[in-house]
């Protein structure tokens, strides 16, 4: 198996099955319980708060946990807005952003709330002089994603960052679930508020993830309860999961120090052994981009038989980005950047992670070749 | 060029006439312990100021560091040459660049301490502008108000350049003022009245009562956390006496009549505090009493548990209000830990209505029916000694690995 759907999901790390197996065996009391298995469970969510803050760069009471990136996105765009509604009415995304900001501002919207979508170019990246434009005194939101989970391509959010500093009121909001472990961020020096990650992108668990809310930002909770998570997310805390998750980030952030140059090699390589084929367009921009998403038409092939066919050979790649795939619609990113909806039909994403090896990229594209050549024969 | 040392002013210490060489000592050693897992940086401790030369480890986050530690006034990075001009002048370009931003202000203040040396002050410091202002288009000198002061040390061992002063922590170094025990509740007074007294130089001992099971596990732990937050003042280390308190407590409450328990109980708790002083060397016990506070620091209580030592006790919160309390806490991160709500010694026994004006005579009466002394000498006996230190937090327990 040539496993090459990294950003749909991983596969979790051994020493990371190994943490929750035991944390949930030996220290299964409930944080909010009194005795000694409570304190257990309580310090084991603290440890891992406090190193998933240490690795981040932020205090340990700016992470609440969550459960994956869409919770968290949900959390912090509704939750900034619910707060801050008396201030304003007006948020602004990109025309790009994953499933889970889209619907929600969908929701907003019907709620009466006014939403702008900042509009990508041709390597579907926003633009700094459109966020100026859009914005206004009832601005109280932004929300940009660091790494399209589609193309890959990086958003400026560091320049947003910077840019937002004119306006004290708006909170900036960072969907970094693509980027975490892959491209480092400085929270603080780009003065981001708010930002989700997910725990499964990087070799975690399903279920896990978190939300940064910096300090002094203030946003409602979505789930009320036990005022869990400085009631900002009540519900029994899932502290193997999170301790799973704590270590998971490590060891990715490890890699990515390590290994970062070896999965920008691997993609290069997959690039370039795609580009030998006719017919292929590659819509991942070859600059400012991840170092991971490789996403690419061949003219003609629709893109669900295509994964099928190399599904059948052992490799396992998607058509646009995993949510969407089951429904069939046309690739919103890849639309949003101009490319014409037959080519953006046929789109496929591969992703990697540093678990891949170059001999996998070298199979994966022989196998590739073979495919192509196979289904042009029977589609001719 | 990244600096190569950081210089390190002392604040009072220079007031301090023969006890000076006391003081750089006891300051040199918090900041050894502080920095122990730089094993390159090595700290060089003069008269007038103190060095830590890198060798190659990471200045700012030694800095990081030792901005907390009791007895520095202000330190700077600095950078160290040979006194030919040329080397200086390249030296003080790249260290101007690394704080430079476009549209910031500077002066030279050039120190000739080598009297010897060919230029004198004035030629330095034109000499120094002179080269800035060529290589940095746009700079604009502003003696009055300088966003960046650009120093220069000429000293006939070398030259000293460096152009940040960040503040340090003031007060005096710890353990140069001596020993005292401080009473440590889990409330947000006692930690702050225990930072205050480290600022002037005394080395603490904390001892907190603990009465299981009327006070749970977390409230232990909750003093624990406390004592590791203190003990980031101390480069890592802090001892923390834990006294089994359970029977004393028990016996009270059947002896005393009820709105005098609390008088009797402060009692106690300050003979066992002065027992353990003797025991560990100290001269003084702190508390976290604030005038008026609560019924117990009332100034007729005060003087009815005072009564039971001769042992000063200080009281650096005495005059202070609760919002001004709550601020210090907060800054020195000790507020959010307090606050957390378990039961402690101080709220489980508290009765309905204490004596706000308790009479000594009545509960030295009332006191008199027991004899607490062999309580105490028990008490002390089984009191617990937590020592924090920050190797212990990396050797760390078996749950490192699950993360």
């Amino acid at each position: 198996m040539i496993y090459l759907d990294n950003s749909a999901t991983t596969r979790p790390y051994k020493e990371v099955i190994d943490s929750f197996v035991k944390v949930s065996t030996d220290y299964f009391g409930n944080p909010s319980s009194l005795h000694q298995l409570g304190v257990q469970a309580e310090n084991l969510l603290s440890k891992g708060r406090k190193q998933l803050a240490d690795l981040l760069g932020v205090k340990p009471g700016e992470v609440f946990f969550t459960s994956g990136g869409t919770e968290s996105n949900n959390l912090a765009i509704k939750g900034a807005a619910i707060k801050h509604r008396g201030r304003g009415n007006h948020i602004i995304t990109t025309e790009v952003e994953h499933a889970s900001v889209r619907e929600t501002m969908n929701q907003l919207k019907q709620l009466g709330f006014e939403i702008t979508y900042l509009p990508v170019n041709s390597e579907g990246r926003m633009n700094i002089d459109d966020l100026e434009k859009a914005i206004s005194r009832d601005t109280i939101l932004v929300t940009v994603m660091h790494v399209n989970n589609e193309v890959g391509t990086i958003q400026p959010v560091e320049e947003v960052g910077k840019f937002l500093q004119k306006y004290p009121r708006v909170l900036f909001h960072v969907d970094y679930v693509q980027g975490a472990g892959k491209i480092p961020l400085d929270l603080k020096r780009h003065h981001i508020d708010l930002c989700s990650i997910s725990g499964h992108k990087f070799h975690g668990l399903k279920g896990t993830g978190l939300l940064y809310v910096r300090d002094g930002v203030q946003i409602s909770p979505l789930l009320t309860g036990g005022s869990q998570e400085f009631t900002i997310r009540s519900g029994t805390e899932n502290v193997a999961g999170a301790v799973a998750m704590a270590k998971a980030l490590r060891l990715t952030m490890e890699k990515q120090r390590s290994d970062s140059g070896r999965l920008v090699s691997m993609k290069e390589q997959m690039i370039q052994g795609l580009m030998e084929l006719s017919d292929v367009t590659i819509h991942t921009p070859s600059v400012h981009s991840a170092p991971h998403i490789i996403n690419f038409s061949i003219k003609g092939f629709k893109a669900e038989v295509f994964v099928h066919a190399l599904e059948e050979k052992g490799v396992y790649v998607s058509t646009t980005s995993a949510c969407s795939s089951k429904k069939k619609s046309t690739s919103t990113t890849l639309l949003a950047m101009g490319v014409d909806e037959g080519l953006a039909n046929s789109s496929v994403r591969i992703s990697l992670s540093y678990e891949n090896r170059m001999e996998e990229i070298n199979q994966a594209l022989t196998i590739i070749k073979e495919t192509v050549k196979n289904l042009k024969e029977v589609m001719k | 060029m990244n600096y190569d040392r950081i210089l390190i002013r002392y604040g009072e210490i220079s007031t301090k006439g023969r006890n000076r060489n006391k003081f750089v000592e006891k300051l040199k050693r918090s900041i050894q312990r502080a920095i122990v897992d730089y094993p390159n940086a090595k700290v060089q401790g003069k008269r007038e100021r103190m060095h830590i030369v890198l060798n190659g480890d990471n200045g700012d986050e030694i800095i990081q560091r030792i901005k907390g530690i009791f007895g520095i006034s202000s330190l700077s990075p600095a950078v160290k040459t040979s006194n030919e001009i040329e080397e200086m002048k390249e030296a003080a370009l790249k260290l101007f660049q690394r704080v430079y931003t476009e549209g910031s202000t500077f002066k030279i203040s050039a120190r000739r301490a080598d009297k010897t040396y060919f230029l004198d002050t004035n030629e330095l410091n034109q000499t120094f502008g002179a080269h800035l202002l060529k290589n940095i288009p746009g700079l604009k000198v502003d003696v009055k108000k300088p966003d960046i002061n650009l120093q220069i040390e000429v000293r006939e061992e070398g030259t000293y350049l460096s152009c940040e002063n960040i503040p340090g922590a003031g007060g005096l170094p710890i353990g140069s003022s001596g020993k005292a025990m401080l009473m440590l509740s889990g409330g947000i007074d006692s930690p702050v009245s225990g930072f205050l007294s480290m600022k002037r130089g005394l080395e603490l001992e904390a001892v907190h009562f603990f009465s299981p099971p009327f006070t749970s596990e977390r409230s232990k732990q909750k003093v624990i956390e406390l004592a590791e937050k203190l003990s980031y003042a101390n480069g890592g280390y802090f001892t923390l006496h834990i006294v089994p308190f359970t029977a004393i407590q028990q016996l009270i409450q059947k002896q005393v009549p009820e709105n005098y328990t609390m008088t009797t109980t402060r009692r106690l708790m300050l003979r066992i505090t002065d027992a353990l002083r003797e025991k560990f060397g100290g001269l003084a016990i702190v508390t976290g009493e604030s005038l008026g506070q609560v019924a117990s620091q009332t100034i007729e209580s005060m003087y009815a548990i005072n009564d039971v030592t001769n042992t000063p006790i200080l009281r650096p919160l005495i005059t202070m209000d609760k919002t001004d309390i709550i601020k210090i806490a907060q800054d020195i991160d000790t507020h959010d830990i307090s606050i957390q709500p378990y039961e402690d010694c101080c709220t489980v026994f508290v009765p309905s209505s204490p004596k706000t004006k308790p009479k000594k005579e009545k509960v030295q009466y009332y006191e008199s029916f027991v004899d607490f002394e062999p309580l105490i000498m028990e008490a002390v006996e089984g009191t617990e000694t937590i020592q924090i230190s920050p190797k212990k937090e990396q050797e760390a327990d078996s749950l490192d690995e699950l993360f």
